[in-house]
């Protein structure tokens, strides 16, 4: 089976999470399409792995602190949307722009 | 072609198509529900390329827990539906932006793989894993759990009522 094949769906998946992050303006969305692109990551980390051969796994190994970090992401992402949420009404991020100049 | 190859093949459709899904959804809930087939599909991916550990924690911790997670956030927060509620006017930059990326990675990607071959007859054990974590790589291994407990307390601090 052809590595470049697995690679391109791992490329397919980070665009279409790019597009998510750029045109949506639901917070939760955008945390969805951040879990797209961070999963497109890991599809890579376990192509390389399983071309590579490599007896430690680091691949793998890596693709596992991918996944706990993006629990550990998305945990106070969500706890950010929901404090917005309660101060403002909405969680439409065009609205959410005190910081911008 | 072998079967493995196949499999990787039909899920791999389906985690492409769900993702184009879960972006052009003009229902929150319906969008996290595709996110779970993309999820599910990209841990039968893992399987069939020999990462038995980490296609099943790809299963528990995403399709578990995440979702579970995110289905709150959207329960919680007032979920509107329709294109106008959830999509900006940057919907053409954000096309091109996206296909400009695909664009260069597929071309560097096929410039550097282009002839290389993944052999599925390998399969990582639990025990490989294992082994390998906690030998070479405890330091990183701890330090993700003490970013997790910070993570946890980070969420409940945020999170509560004051």
């Amino acid at each position: 089976m052809s590595l470049a094949w697995v690679l391109t769906l791992g490329a397919f998946l980070f665009s279409v999470g790019v597009y998510g992050v750029l045109a949506r303006k639901n917070a939760v969305l955008v945390l969805m399409s951040i879990e797209l692109m961070l999963n497109s990551v890991n599809i890579n980390l376990i192509a390389f792995n399983a071309w590579f051969k490599d007896s430690a796994a680091v691949g793998q190994i890596f693709a596992l602190f991918i996944i706990t970090v993006a629990a550990a992401e998305v945990g106070v992402g969500l706890a950010i949307v929901l404090l917005v949420f309660r101060h403002r009404k909405t969680i439409n991020i065009d609205e959410v722009d005190l910081l911008k100049w | 072609m072998s079967w493995p190859a196949v499999f990787v093949a039909i899920f791999g459709t389906v985690v492409a198509l769900s993702a184009v899904a879960v972006v052009m959804s003009k229902n929150v809930v319906h969008a996290a529900l595709y996110l779970v087939l993309v999820l599910g599909a990209a841990g039968a991916i893992f399987l069939m390329l020999g990462a038995e550990f980490v296609g099943w924690t790809q299963i528990l911790i995403y399709v578990g827990a995440i979702i579970v997670l995110l289905l709150f956030g959207l329960m919680l927060t007032a979920a509107p539906i329709g294109r106008s509620a959830l999509d900006n006017q940057q919907r053409g930059v954000a096309l091109i932006t996206a296909a400009a990326v695909f664009g260069v990675f597929t071309f560097i990607i096929w410039r550097s793989f282009g002839s290389a071959r993944i052999h599925l007859n390998q399969v990582v054990r639990t025990a490989d894993i294992g082994r390998s974590l906690f030998s070479g790589y405890i330091l990183p291994f701890e330090l993700v759990s003490v970013l997790l407990l910070a993570a946890l307390v980070g969420a409940i601090v945020l999170a509560k009522r004051d």
